[in-house]
């Protein structure tokens, strides 16, 4: 039986509560409020129907015809189309589901962090339709590699946070998140936007996330009579990796895969895949795998896709890979890159950088996948890219399909 | 322990209570370092060590670039250890050292704990370790006669205290703001009072005062419920723009304000 977290917030001996003592109080009330409205009807009520008439799902899971004769070698590969949701990414899931309890909570205010913006601009769409004040902390880098999502987050109404300590990527604008929280944890809640940080956020947001991998379930019983041999998914954080895998953990059949990213290739200093290279450390409030130098200090990172440029990953995904139930592997940014390019051209569909990377663990791997039945998690869409691989190509046209 | 013990008696038997003042170890070197510490300490009672961090996250700017300098300086565990074991050389007054929890985890926390004590340290404040996951820390710095602080915040409940004052050693440290460190104009004073009698209350232990302190009147505004101050961004602040003078006058007013 997989039963995790325990009670002290543990994934056997990662996660837990690292932060400074004044936030304890408000990580045991959001607790307790959190497994209040789990189990309520109620509230269990207005999220479904949100889900459904808001967001838009249940998300289709399609059978990929054109990238699986791509690929050859009898593989079989479906799409989970998170892509489909609204703002265009599985973000809004966990997003929607944490105003709501803030609500709940009778917090009017809403701070978040983004990487790729994606979950800013969910979380700035959840303040809007809900009423709620909302301000998004972004790393400098970031903002200027994702302008239209800042653009996006604004026009909802949202207030976004320029950061320029640090690495100015997605862990300063966590650690930007953090502080505006010791300081205003009275009144405002922090919807933090992926399976990381102390308990109990890891579990909430996995749980609010899991809605991808039951959908899932059903979805590909109706379709093929049977579980996959395969679930293929990118990790940052590992939200939309930990959202489809986590109602299959107990289907030792199905095969788990997380991909990283790579960025310039594994025996460089410059990619984030943290599972694959990090040692066990403390960061964000939790014990888990960390990119860290021999000192314990948190080392740069590099990925061409900012939702994955993070140092540390869920606890939950260092638990999966302690005891071998998943497996984590990465690609490098021209894989994800060439994967950008072969999923827009088989299938029409123009993925995020972050889910190209799952796309391209599929292509890359695929001698190794004779006659398989994959699902992969296609986390967002690429809209938000298309500026950024546009200028990529046109300096690197050997990575151009065309 | 002894040290720290020894410093609160003494003042009290003299009227005064304790200046603790914190600066980033190898700040902006770890040569120059050595001449900020020895400057502070002829006005501190008890210093505060820090130990840089990449992500300090209950830092306010002025520290997070503190911490920023050390490390480009080439500061490490080892590095800062070293500078304690030199500060050692001189002085009697209690150090402790002040770092958030990764490196000391790296370190590995016996190891360190030992290696710290060697080197003359009297306590560790690690602001990211709460009781619930510092338990097995505050044994093994106790067992080595050795005092853990833990923090206490506005937020804490009573419950929480009792936890946190079986956790820390010879006192708690008393976060007098919800938030992060740096000068405030400021500072709700009552209020601060009202919650150090309490946590005094539930826990039995000492309980200093920290987070905004940046002049006299601060301390002179709630001086009798503390059993000590501490100041960190104030004197940090003229590290930064190297202005020792200045340093020396901050400090010496401070220390003439824990004497009323």
């Amino acid at each position: 039986m997989y039963r995790y977290p325990d009670s002290r917030g543990k994934y056997g001996e990662f996660g837990g509560k690292y932060v400074p003592e004044t936030l304890m109080a408000a990580l045991s009330e959001l607790e307790e409020s959190y497994l209040k409205i789990k189990n309520d009807p109620e509230f269990r009520e207005e999220f479904e129907e949100l889900l459904k008439n808001y967001v838009g799902r249940p998300t289709p899971l399609q059978f990929a015809k054109g990238f699986s004769e791509y690929l050859g070698n009898g593989i079989k590969v479906y799409l989970k189309r998170e892509d489909l949701n609204h703002t265009g990414a599985h973000k809004i899931n966990n997003a929607l589901g944490q105003a709501l309890l803030a609500k709940r909570m009778g917090k009017k205010r809403i701070i978040a962090e983004t990487g790729a913006g994606q979950h800013g601009v969910a979380t700035a769409t959840a303040c809007a339709f809900l009423g709620l004040e909302c301000v998004v902390y972004m790393g400098e880098e970031d903002v200027r590699r994702q302008a239209l999502n800042v653009f996006r987050m604004e026009l909802l109404g949202a207030r976004v946070e320029v950061v320029k300590s640090g690495s100015r990527t997605l862990k300063d604008a966590v650690n930007e998140a953090i502080r505006d929280w010791v300081t205003n944890v009275r009144t405002t809640h922090y919807i933090i936007g992926s399976v990381v940080g102390p308990h109990p956020y890891p579990m909430i947001v996995r749980d609010f996330q899991s809605v991808i991998g039951e959908e899932t379930k059903h979805q590909i019983l109706e379709a093929e009579g049977r579980y996959p041999d395969m679930i293929v998914a990118c990790v940052g954080g590992g939200s939309n990796a930990m959202g489809i895998f986590y109602p299959f953990v107990e289907d030792e059949d199905v095969e788990l895969v997380g991909v990283e990213a790579g960025g310039y290739g594994l025996d460089t200093d410059k990619h984030a895949a943290t599972l694959c290279k990090g040692r066990v450390g403390v960061f964000h409030g939790a014990k888990s795998y960390l990119l860290q130098n021999e000192d314990g200090q948190v080392t740069p990172t590099h990925s061409v896709s900012a939702g994955l440029d993070y140092p540390g990953v869920g606890p939950e995904h260092s638990l999966l890979k302690e005891i071998g139930r998943a497996k984590y592997d990465a690609v490098t940014d021209d894989e994800a890159l060439e994967a950008f390019q072969i999923l827009s051209r088989t299938e029409g569909i123009i993925p995020a950088l972050e889910s190209s990377h799952a796309v391209a663990w599929v292509i890359k791997n695929r001698e190794n996948l004779k006659g398989k039945l994959i699902i992969v998690n296609l986390s967002g869409r690429g809209d938000k890219d298309v500026a950024q691989v546009k200028e990529i190509l046109e300096e690197k046209k050997e990575l151009r399909l065309w | 322990m002894e040290r720290i013990r020894r410093t609160f008696e003494e003042l009290e038997r003299k009227g005064e209570k304790p200046l603790i003042v914190y600066a980033t170890a190898c700040d902006p070197n770890c040569e120059k370092s050595l001449d900020v510490f020895k400057l502070i300490l002829e006005f501190a009672d008890m210093v505060e060590v820090g130990m840089p961090f990449s992500d300090p996250l209950a830092d306010g700017p002025t520290i997070q670039k503190a911490h920023e300098r050390a490390l480009s300086s080439g500061a490490n565990t080892c590095r800062v250890l070293e500078l304690v074991s030199k500060l050692r050389s001189f002085t009697e007054k209690p150090i402790v050292l002040m770092g958030y929890y990764n490196p000391i985890f790296v370190y590995g926390e016996e190891r360190f704990i030992r290696d710290a004590k060697s080197a003359g340290a009297d306590g560790f404040i690690v602001p990211d370790l709460p009781p619930e996951e510092g338990m097995d820390f505050s044994r093994k710095v106790k067992s080595l006669k050795l005092s853990p602080v833990f923090l206490a915040a506005p937020t804490s409940t009573d419950d929480r205290l009792e936890l946190i004052g079986e956790a820390t050693g010879e006192f708690i440290y008393y976060v007098s703001v919800t938030g992060i460190t740096g000068e405030r104009e400021e500072l709700a004073y009552a209020e601060i009072e009202r919650d150090i009698e309490r946590v005094k209350k539930v826990t039995g232990k000492r309980t200093v005062v920290g987070f905004g302190i940046s002049k006299p009147e601060h301390i002179k505004q709630m001086y009798n419920s503390p059993d000590g101050f501490v100041v960190g961004s104030a004197v940090v602040k003229r590290i930064e723009s190297w202005n020792l003078p200045e340093l020396k006058e901050l400090l010496s007013s401070l220390k003439a304000a824990t004497k009323s």
